[in-house]
């Protein structure tokens, strides 16, 4: 049966507080609780607790038809102990249905894959424990990397961990003339499905949905069936990979974002040949048409499809090369508040805060961030990374004098 | 004798460095008795009462005096006479006319009413403000009894020009800073017409250092004879001993100052990359803000000096004193600088200085290292060395105290009266 697979990336990063030069050597507290506290509990209101509730009830509703799966980053998790214990009970209580499939990933929506494969493994060993510890043993089979980041390489990596599949991008300039619905292989490790973002009905709820100028605005339940319906019928699986925050928070419920997908599996299920399944049940059931070859990393951000993002502009360069020749220094240390601060300091957020593509995608570049220009960003970063360096240092001296 | 002094504005509210200076000479004159009417644009109250102040918002114009419309006809000639703006089209200058003209009218009313509220800060409508300065000058000339008229920089020199005029007293043009410091090549004509007609008006000029002066031979074309050189000087002489402690165990090398063009602050950087390669041991401080910081901000993490080299945007008020109290080396490297008092407040901070040679501050200071702006790799050695051989950074650090104790501003108000003397018996 053709099949539609919903995944939804569950992410805040843990937000630097304005860092002062002089607040260097003495000053060891980094994070922003107050503005992280906040968001936490407004994306909460508006799209977690809201959406969470509507899933329920349609998981219910059609007793296994209708399924979906999530990653939750470390550090979202971390924020909902701390801040919303009530959303991470929800998650649970979505898990429970035994109709929601969740990921790994990298413990704190890390850029590491692309430099460090010992840090890698490390970072998605923890999110697993955290994974196994919140949701009653619950082990993951299917792998995420940050910002749907994925390389021939990665998946090498990300194969040799034991996983069985990997989501990522269905770029065009990977997938050239072929389709992002059908189920791909890794080029050099054949056991690794992959699975790629269908961009273009994806994006037409993620980022599309609510704009007004989009010559097919409004989208309806109707039009999104009919547009199913136009898929070549031999094409087996339509990949929808979004952002949970489109529900709710990126598109504001007044959009009817909420009252689309109350009516869609219905519609789906009564009116088109295509299912639901999850991630796993995509591999399980459907086989590879063959290999998918990407020798440089993409992602699913911006129109390049690439690392641009997050990495390349001097300013990302100089913090990201910075922050890894730590590694090993860090990882001599037993201090857990140094290893806490070490992967909240990784999160892809704050090199995306520095991107200066004004032109095509600032604009929403600008949207996720605190700081006012990105020359901003790295100014505040880099002083809380040097703090980060002496704390480092002192405590080496410390572990030498012990 | 009695003076009748013009400036722009008055310690506590000041917003540029000549606020300050006008303070320090007008306590040295105080010092030495001297009779001065002080004018400014605007006073609030709070200012420390060391003259007879005259607020300008205060003075009502009595135009029945015909001279005042001469006075007048001379400033808006001055105006749309130096209204320049190339490269408009035909149809975008008739609209720039037409508004312009329009405008005329409106400032026309209102800086021909009887009175006028000045902002007295450096607005959009400061042209409008300098103009309406001068009218009321020319009231107050005509109201006091003085022996000789002395304004502050180009915002009072038509003040001190229409005074002039009145009374028929002599004029002196003090030259704190020229268009070409403040604006580097891209001069604005009005402003440079203003300074000129000023110098040109003057009796006698006094430039703040032997580089303004310079400037004012070459590029205003005014006779080397005419013009004197009376070097700033430091309000507090005293040393300050801050309990701010240091909290990273590196050295500390600071900027401070505008990041404008101006100021050089590039070369600083370039000199601080060099350093960082051959020293673990040292931090490079950024502070401000200006058009130039972000591009600083990028060439840092070009360098790739980033963990090593720190920003910290505009300081204010304790906030510099602490930068200076924690700082080993502090670095001026401008490109054009007419005097520059700030390393003299890092002295007071002990802490030793490099100086650019554009820097008026240079003439005076000895104890400093001076280095030519451009310079890069003799930045970096001076800031070496200075950080690592404690014999010259001691030496600097108590030559320079007692050097600061000499450059004080009764010294500088005493040579100012002097010029006074001379400019009235010639």
């Amino acid at each position: 049966m053709r099949t539609i697979c919903f995944y939804f990336q569950v992410h805040q990063p843990f937000r630097l507080k304005p860092y002062r030069f002089f607040e260097i050597g003495d000053d060891h507290d980094y994070w922003d609780d107050y503005s992280n506290r906040n968001i936490m509990n407004k994306v909460a209101k508006k799209c977690y607790l809201p959406m969470n509730q509507l899933l329920l009830e349609l998981i219910h509703k059609f007793q296994g038809k209708f399924k979906v799966c999530f990653s939750l980053s470390g550090c979202i998790l971390d924020q909902m102990e701390a801040y919303a214990p009530e959303v991470l009970r929800s998650f649970q209580e979505l898990v429970d249905t035994g109709h929601v499939e969740l990921l790994n990933e990298t413990y704190s929506h890390s850029l590491c894959a692309l430099k460090s494969e010992s840090e890698f493994k490390h970072m998605v060993q923890l999110h697993q424990e955290k994974i196994k510890h919140h949701f009653k043993g619950y082990e993951p089979k299917v792998f995420r990397n940050t910002e749907l980041i994925y390389s021939d390489s990665i998946g090498e990596m990300v194969a040799g961990m034991g996983f069985d599949g990997i989501l990522s991008e269905g770029a065009k300039h990977i997938l050239g003339w072929k389709s992002p619905n059908f189920v791909y292989v890794n080029a050099h490790e054949p056991k690794l499905k992959v699975l790629l973002k269908n961009f273009r009905l994806s994006d037409d709820i993620a980022f599309r949905f609510g704009e007004k100028t989009w010559s097919d605005y409004p989208l309806t339940t109707d039009k999104f069936i009919g547009w199913l319906n136009q898929v070549p019928q031999e094409d087996e699986v339509i990949n929808l990979f979004m952002d949970y925050e489109t529900f709710g928070e990126h598109q504001w419920k007044e959009t009817g974002i909420f009252e689309f997908m109350r009516h869609l599996p219905e519609a789906v299920l009564n009116r088109t040949n295509f299912g639901f399944s999850t991630p796993s049940e995509v591999i399980a059931n459907a086989s590879p048409v063959g290999k998918i070859n990407v020798p440089i990393p993409i992602s699913w951000a911006d129109e390049e499809r690439d690392l641009t993002a997050w990495l390349g502009n001097d300013l990302q360069d100089e913090a990201f090369d910075r922050l890894f020749e730590l590694e090993a220094s860090v990882k001599r240390s037993s201090n857990p508040e140094i290893q806490r601060d070490w992967l909240y300091l990784q999160t892809s957020d704050h090199f995306y805060y520095m991107c200066t593509k004004f032109f095509s995608d600032g604009d929403i570049h600008a949207y996720f961030s605190p700081y006012e220009s990105p020359y901003e960003a790295f100014i505040n970063y880099m002083n809380v990374l040097s703090d980060f360096i002496l704390r480092l240092k002192q405590d080496e001296k410390e572990r030498i004098a012990s | 004798m009695k003076v009748l002094m013009f400036g722009w504005e008055f310690p506590p509210h000041i917003s540029g460095g000549l606020g300050t200076a006008c303070y320090g000479l007008v306590k040295g004159m105080a010092h030495h008795k001297q009779d001065l009417i002080f004018v400014v644009p605007r006073l609030w109250g709070d200012e420390d009462p060391l003259a007879e102040f005259v607020n300008a918002s205060d003075v009502e114009i009595d135009y029945r005096e015909r001279r005042f419309r001469d006075i007048w006809k001379n400033l808006t000639y001055l105006e749309v006479s130096s209204f320049l703006i190339p490269y408009l089209s035909p149809e975008e200058y008739h609209n720039h006319t037409e508004r312009l003209l329009r405008d005329q009218d409106e400032l026309e009313s209102s800086v021909l009413a009887n009175k006028f509220s000045f902002s007295g800060k450096y607005g959009k409508d400061l042209i409008l403000e300098v103009s309406r300065y001068a009218l009321v000058a020319a009231q107050i000339a005509k109201n006091k009894k003085f022996d000789l008229i002395h304004a502050h920089d180009w915002l009072s020199f038509p003040a001190g020009i229409a005074a002039k005029k009145m009374s028929g007293k002599p004029l002196i043009a003090h030259v704190h800073a020229t268009e070409f410091d403040r604006s580097g090549q891209t001069v604005n004509q009005r402003v440079y017409d203003i300074e000129r007609a000023g110098m040109e008006a003057a009796d006698k000029i006094i430039a703040v250092s032997q580089l303004t002066k310079n400037t004012i031979v070459t590029k205003y074309g005014i006779a080397e004879e005419k013009v004197v050189v009376v070097h700033n000087a430091v309000l507090d002489t005293s040393i300050i001993r801050s309990r701010e402690q240091k909290k990273v165990p590196e050295k500390i090398v600071t900027f401070l100052g505008r990041i404008t063009f101006q100021k050089g602050p590039e070369y600083f950087v370039e000199a601080a990359y060099k350093v960082i390669r051959k020293d673990d041991n040292v931090r490079f401080v950024m502070a401000g803000s200006g058009d130039l910081l972000n591009r600083m901000i990028q060439r840092v993490a070009e360098l790739r000096i980033g963990t090593k080299f720190h920003f910290t945007g505009f300081l204010k008020g304790d906030d510099v004193d602490k930068m200076f109290a924690l700082s080993d080396v502090y670095v001026m490297p401008s490109v054009s600088e007419p005097f520059g008092i700030s390393p003299l407040e890092a002295v007071r901070h002990n802490t030793p200085v490099i100086i650019s040679k554009q820097s008026g501050v240079a003439e005076v200071l000895q104890n400093a290292v001076k280095v030519d702006f451009w310079d890069i790799d003799a930045m970096a050695d001076a800031i070496f060395a200075l950080l690592h051989y404690n014999g010259i950074s001691k030496m600097f650090k108590e030559m320079g105290r007692e050097e600061l104790k000499r450059l004080k501003w009764e010294h500088v108000a005493k040579k100012v009266i002097d010029i006074y003397t001379q400019t009235v018996n010639q």
